[in-house]
C-alpha cells in the first residue's frame, strides 16, 4: 500500500487555453475544437499522432462522444470523467497515469465547460432523484462558514478579516488585469470589493469567483520522449487526490477552519515530489480561490503559512504577483470564472507559461516548481486535488 | 365514560398586525411560508402526545395540502405512529375539528385511543372580513377511556343544516359567503337549540358551567346563546379575536385547550361550533387535569411571536401576490421511491448511532466514519432532542420566500451533527451557541409535490 506517484516519468509538451468568459456565440464543441487544435499546434503534432484522450466536463455533455464528435477523432479512446471542481485536473492526472503505465505514447487531457447557457446566476449542480431532505445551501453560503470560524479560532476581528479577504480578491484581479485570457481584465479597488453587495455571510459579490465558459488542453508523453516535441517541456512531479468521508458534517470536532482533504492531498503530493518545506520550495501556486476565504484557508492547509498566520501573510503581500510566493499569478478563479471541466487545465496552462518563461507581464523570476490545486464540494466534505510540476528533472 | 386524556396546541410564530396592514385592529396569526395544516398538526400533535400511545389518528382541516392523498398519513409518519394506526380525515367545513373531537371521544367507549388533530391555514380574499378575522393554528387531543381522562365527555348534541352560508369550490383560493344576515337567521336558532340539547343530554345546568366556548364561521351565529342560556359574561371563554383570529377547524378545540390550560377539577365546560349545523359537547374536568397538560399553553404560544411581517410578504407566502423569482432553477420534486426508502429519516427524523463507538449520524449511516464498523448502528429518534448552533451563515442567494435563508450547522446535545435550515428566526439575532429545537415544515412544493422535512428553530 503506497502512493508512489510518477515523479519525472511524464512531461507536458504542448498546451492551449481559450479565453474564458461569456461566450454567447460558441458551443462547448467550438471551445473544444479551439483548445485541442491549439494544443496540437503547441506540441507540433498532428491529430492522428495522439493515441488517447481524457475529457473532463462536469455537465456540458455526457461521454467521450462530446469530444470525438466535435474533433472527428477516428475511433480513438476518449474517456469522459467528472470529479466536481477537480474535473479538469482529473483529466490530466488520468492521462498522465496512462502514459506512465506504458499503455500509450502520446495523449491529450482536455477540459471544457459551458455554464452560461443555463440562464441562472451561480452554479447549478445536477443531482440524482432525492428524498427532498438534502441541504439547500448555495456554494457561497457553504464557504462563508469559513470566515467567522477563522475569526473565532484565531482571535481575528471580523472587520480585519474582511480586509484580508478583500485583499485576496484585489490581488487576483490585479493579476487578471494582465492576462488576455481572463474573463475579468480590470483591477478592482479595495473599496469597491469591500462594499460589494452581500451574497452570503461576510461574502460580498467580489468575494466570489465568476461564472464563465472556457476550455483548455494539454499533450503529454513520457519524459524521455519530451524533447522530440519541445525543448522546454514541463515535468510532472506529483499528483494527489483526496475524497473525504463527510467527516465535517458528522464529527463535532470539525471547526470549519481547514479542509482535511486538502491537508491530506498536499502532504501526499509533497511526499511524492520530495518536498519538505513547501513555503520555501514551491515557487508559485494556482489554487482554488472559488471564494476569498477559501484561498486564505488553503494557504495554511498547504503549508504556505503557519496555522493562524495566513491572514498576516496575505496582508504583508507574500502571495502577490511580486511577492515571495505568488499565488494565482494568472488571476485565479476570481479573474477567470470557473468553467468546471476547464479550470484545472487552465491552472496548468499558467504553470506551462511561467515555467517556460512565457508569461509576459506576469512572469515570475526563475520559477522552478509550481503547484496547482482544486477542490470540489464544501468545507467539511470535498474532493481535493494537488499537482506539482517543474521545468527540470530531479 | 370517555373523554380527553391529553391535549396540545400550536400557534405559528408570525402575526399580521392588522393596523399596519390597514385591515383593522389587533393581530392575526400567520402560518410561516414553510407551514401548512399538516406541518402545524404535527406540531400540535407532538405537544399532545408527550410519548402517549394511540391506535387511531384523525385529522380535520379545511385547508388540506393534498386534495387527494391522505394528509393524515404524513402526520402519522412525522409523529412516528405505528403503521397499524387507523387513520381518517375530516373536512368540508370548520366544524369538523370539534366534530372530530366528539367522534374521537366516543371512540373511547369502543376502547380506542385516538389522536385528533385539527389544523387550518385560513386564507381570505385581500381586504375582506375572512382575511381580517381569521388566523392559522392547530390543536390536538388524545381521547380514550374515561378512567384516564382529564376531562370526561358528559354529553353532546348535533344538528345538520343544509344551508348556503359559506362555501368554496375545489381550486378556488377564497371562500364565498351568502348575505350574513341570512346565515344568522338559520344558524342562530340551530346553535341555541343544539346547546340546550347538549346540556340536557349531559344533565348540566347552564349556571353550573365554568366556561362556555362558542365558535362559528360567523360569530353572530352564536351571539344569542348567552342570553338564551342565561350565561354571565365571565362564563364565556375569550374567543381570541384580537390576538389570534378564528383559526378554522382548529378554533373550537384551541379555545377549549385555552380553557383547559387553567381549568380546575370539577369544572364543567360547554364547547360548541357552528357551521352548516352545530356540534355541542359538555366536558367535566377531572382531578387528573395537571397530568394531561402540555408543556406549552395557548398563552405561551400567543406570547411567542413576531409582529413585523409586512403585509405584502404575507400575500407572497399565501401565493396571492406574484413576485419576481430568483434567477435559480425551481426546486425539483422529491422522488417517491427515495422518500419511501428514507421515510423514517424524512418524516420521523430518525438518525442512527454506532453501537461500537457511539458516534451519532443524521441522516442515518451504515458505515461509521469514526470506527469503521459496518451495519452496527441502532436507529435513534432526534425530533425531540435539543441542539445548538455551531456555526451559521445568511444565504442571500438561496431560493426562499423569506430571504436570507439562515443556514446553520447544529450539534445535538446527545451527539450528532447536521446542516440545517433555521425557521422562525430573525437574522439579526442569530448567534453561535443559540439553543434550538426541531420543527416539522413544508420546505417547498415542486412540480405538484409537497416536500416536508425538519428545520430547527430558536426555542419558543
Amino acid at each position: 500500500m503506497a502512493s508512489n506517484g510518477i515523479k519525472d516519468q511524464v512531461a507536458i509538451v504542448g498546451m492551449a487555453c481559450t479565453q474564458f468568459g461569456e461566450h454567447w456565440d460558441r458551443d462547448a464543441s467550438d471551445m473544444l475544437i479551439e483548445a485541442a487544435t491549439d494544443a496540437y499546434k503547441s506540441a507540433g503534432v498532428e491529430p492522428n499522432d495522439v493515441d488517447a484522450y481524457w475529457l473532463g466536463t462536469f455537465a456540458s455533455g455526457v461521454s467521450g462522444l462530446v469530444f470525438s464528435e466535435a474533433l472527428k477523432t477516428p475511433y480513438k479512446p476518449v474517456t469522459r470523467l467528472e470529479n466536481m471542481c477537480a474535473t479538469g485536473s482529473e483529466a490530466i492526472r488520468n492521462a498522465a497515469y496512462a502514459v506512465a503505465s506504458g499503455a500509450y505514447d502520446l495523449v491529450m487531457a482536455v477540459g471544457v465547460e459551458k455554464l452560461k447557457d443555463g440562464g441562472y446566476s451561480g452554479l447549478v449542480v445536477p443531482s440524482p432523484a432525492g428524498d427532498g431532505t438534502e441541504s439547500s445551501m448555495t456554494a457561497p453560503a457553504m464557504f462563508s462558514l469559513l470566515a467567522p470560524a477563522y475569526c473565532k479560532k484565531y482571535g481575528v476581528d471580523e472587520g480585519q478579516l474582511k480586509d484580508v479577504l478583500s485583499r485576496i480578491a484585489w490581488k487576483n484581479h490585479v493579476a487578471g488585469a494582465k492576462n488576455p485570457k481572463a474573463q475579468f481584465r480590470k483591477e478592482v479597488s479595495m473599496d469597491t470589493i469591500c462594499k460589494s453587495p452581500r451574497v452570503a455571510g461576510m461574502f460580498g459579490v467580489f468575494d466570489c469567483s465568476g461564472v464563465a465558459d472556457g476550455a483548455a488542453a494539454a499533450i503529454l508523453c513520457r519524459a524521455e520522449d519530451a524533447h522530440k516535441y519541445t525543448d522546454r517541456p514541463i515535468y510532472l512531479k506529483a499528483f494527489s487526490i483526496a475524497a473525504g468521508p463527510n467527516e465535517g458534517f458528522i464529527s463535532g470536532d470539525y471547526d470549519f477552519t481547514t479542509f482535511q482533504e486538502v491537508v491530506v492531498s498536499a502532504q501526499d503530493a509533497y511526499k511524492q515530489a520530495g518536498i519538505t518545506n513547501p513555503r520555501e520550495q514551491i515557487s508559485m501556486a494556482e489554487v482554488h480561490d472559488c471564494f476569498t476565504a477559501t484561498e486564505l484557508v488553503l494557504m495554511e492547509d498547504m503549508g504556505f503559512s503557519e496555522r493562524g498566520e495566513g491572514w498576516r501573510d496575505v496582508l504583508e503581500g507574500r502571495f502577490d504577483g511580486d511577492g515571495a510566493q505568488p499565488i494565482n499569478p494568472d488571476g485565479g478563479l476570481k479573474s477567470f470564472g470557473h468553467p468546471i471541466g476547464a479550470s484545472g487545465l487552465r491552472m496548468m496552462y499558467e504553470m506551462w507559461l511561467q515555467l517556460r518563461g512565457e508569461a509576459g507581464p506576469r512572469q515570475i523570476a526563475n520559477p522552478k516548481l509550481g503547484l496547482t490545486h482544486n477542490l470540489g464540494g464544501q468545507p467539511g466534505r470535498c474532493v481535493s486535488f494537488v499537482s506539482i510540476v517543474g521545468n527540470e528533472i530531479g | 365514560m370517555s373523554g380527553i386524556l391529553r391535549y396540545g396546541s400550536y400557534i405559528p410564530y408570525f402575526r399580521l398586525d392588522r393596523q399596519a396592514a390597514g385591515i383593522g385592529r389587533g393581530e392575526r396569526a400567520i402560518a410561516s411560508y414553510d407551514e401548512d395544516s399538516v406541518s402545524m398538526a404535527v406540531e400540535a400533535g407532538r405537544q399532545a402526545l408527550g410519548g402517549a400511545a394511540v391506535d387511531t389518528l384523525m385529522f380535520a382541516t379545511t385547508s388540506p395540502p393534498y386534495a387527494e392523498k391522505l394528509n393524515a398519513a404524513a402526520i402519522s409518519a412525522a409523529l412516528d405512529l405505528p403503521a397499524q394506526t387507523r387513520s381518517l380525515e375530516l373536512g368540508g367545513n370548520s366544524r369538523m375539528g370539534l366534530a372530530g373531537l366528539l367522534l374521537a371521544s366516543e371512540l373511547g367507549h369502543a376502547g380506542r385511543t385516538t389522536l385528533v388533530c385539527a389544523s387550518d391555514v385560513v386564507v381570505g380574499a385581500p381586504g375582506g372580513a375572512r382575511e381580517r378575522e381569521s388566523g392559522d393554528a392547530a390543536v390536538a387531543f388524545v381521547t380514550g377511556a374515561g378512567d384516564e381522562a382529564i376531562a370526561r365527555l358528559l354529553g353532546s348534541a348535533s344538528t345538520t343544516a343544509e344551508v348556503l352560508d359559506v362555501w368554496r369550490l375545489p381550486g378556488d383560493p377564497f371562500a364565498r359567503q351568502w348575505e350574513e344576515r341570512f346565515g344568522i337567521e338559520i344558524l342562530g336558532p340551530v346553535s341555541v337549540d343544539t346547546a340546550k340539547r347538549a346540556l340536557s343530554n349531559a344533565g348540566v345546568e347552564p349556571a353550573s358551567l365554568a366556561k362556555v366556548v362558542l365558535d362559528a364561521t360567523n360569530r353572530r351565529d352564536v351571539a344569542d346563546i348567552p342570553r338564551a342560556l342565561g350565561l354571565k359574561s365571565e362564563q364565556l371563554a375569550d374567543p381570541l379575536v384580537d390576538n389570534l383570529g378564528r383559526t378554522g377547524a382548529a378554533h373550537a378545540g384551541l379555545l377549549l385547550a385555552q380553557v383547559l390550560d387553567t381549568a380546575k377539577p370539577g369544572d364543567r365546560i360547554l364547547v360548541l361550533s357552528t357551521a352548516d349545523g352545530c356540534d355541542a359537547l359538555v366536558f367535566e374536568v377531572t382531578d387528573r387535569i395537571a397530568s394531561g397538560r402540555p408543556a406549552r399553553s395557548v398563552a405561551h404560544w400567543l406570547a411567542s411571536k413576531r409582529t413585523d411581517l409586512p403585509y405584502n410578504n404575507y400575500l407572497k407566502w399565501r401565493g396571492i401576490l406574484p413576485f419576481e423569482p430568483p434567477r435559480r432553477p425551481d426546486p425539483s420534486r422529491p422522488a417517491a421511491p427515495v422518500m419511501k426508502r428514507h421515510e423514517r429519516w424524512k418524516y420521523a427524523f430518525h438518525g442512527s448511532r454506532c453501537v461500537q463507538c457511539n458516534q451519532g449520524y443524521l441522516p442515518p449511516q451504515r458505515v461509521c466514519v469514526k470506527c469503521g464498523a459496518v451495519d452496527n448502528m441502532k436507529e435513534e429518534p432526534f425530533a425531540h432532542q435539543p441542539c445548538s448552533i455551531t456555526t451559521f451563515t445568511l444565504d442571500h442567494l438561496a431560493y426562499s420566500l423569506q430571504p436570507p435563508v439562515i443556514s446553520t450547522v447544529v450539534d445535538f446535545g446527545c451527539g450528532g451533527r447536521m446542516a440545517c435550515e433555521l425557521a422562525d428566526a430573525d437574522p439579526k439575532e442569530v448567534g453561535i451557541g443559540d439553543q434550538l429545537e426541531m420543527t416539522f415544515r413544508r420546505f417547498y412544493t415542486g412540480e405538484g409535490v409537497h416536500n416536508y422535512f425538519w428545520k430547527a428553530r430558536p426555542v419558543r
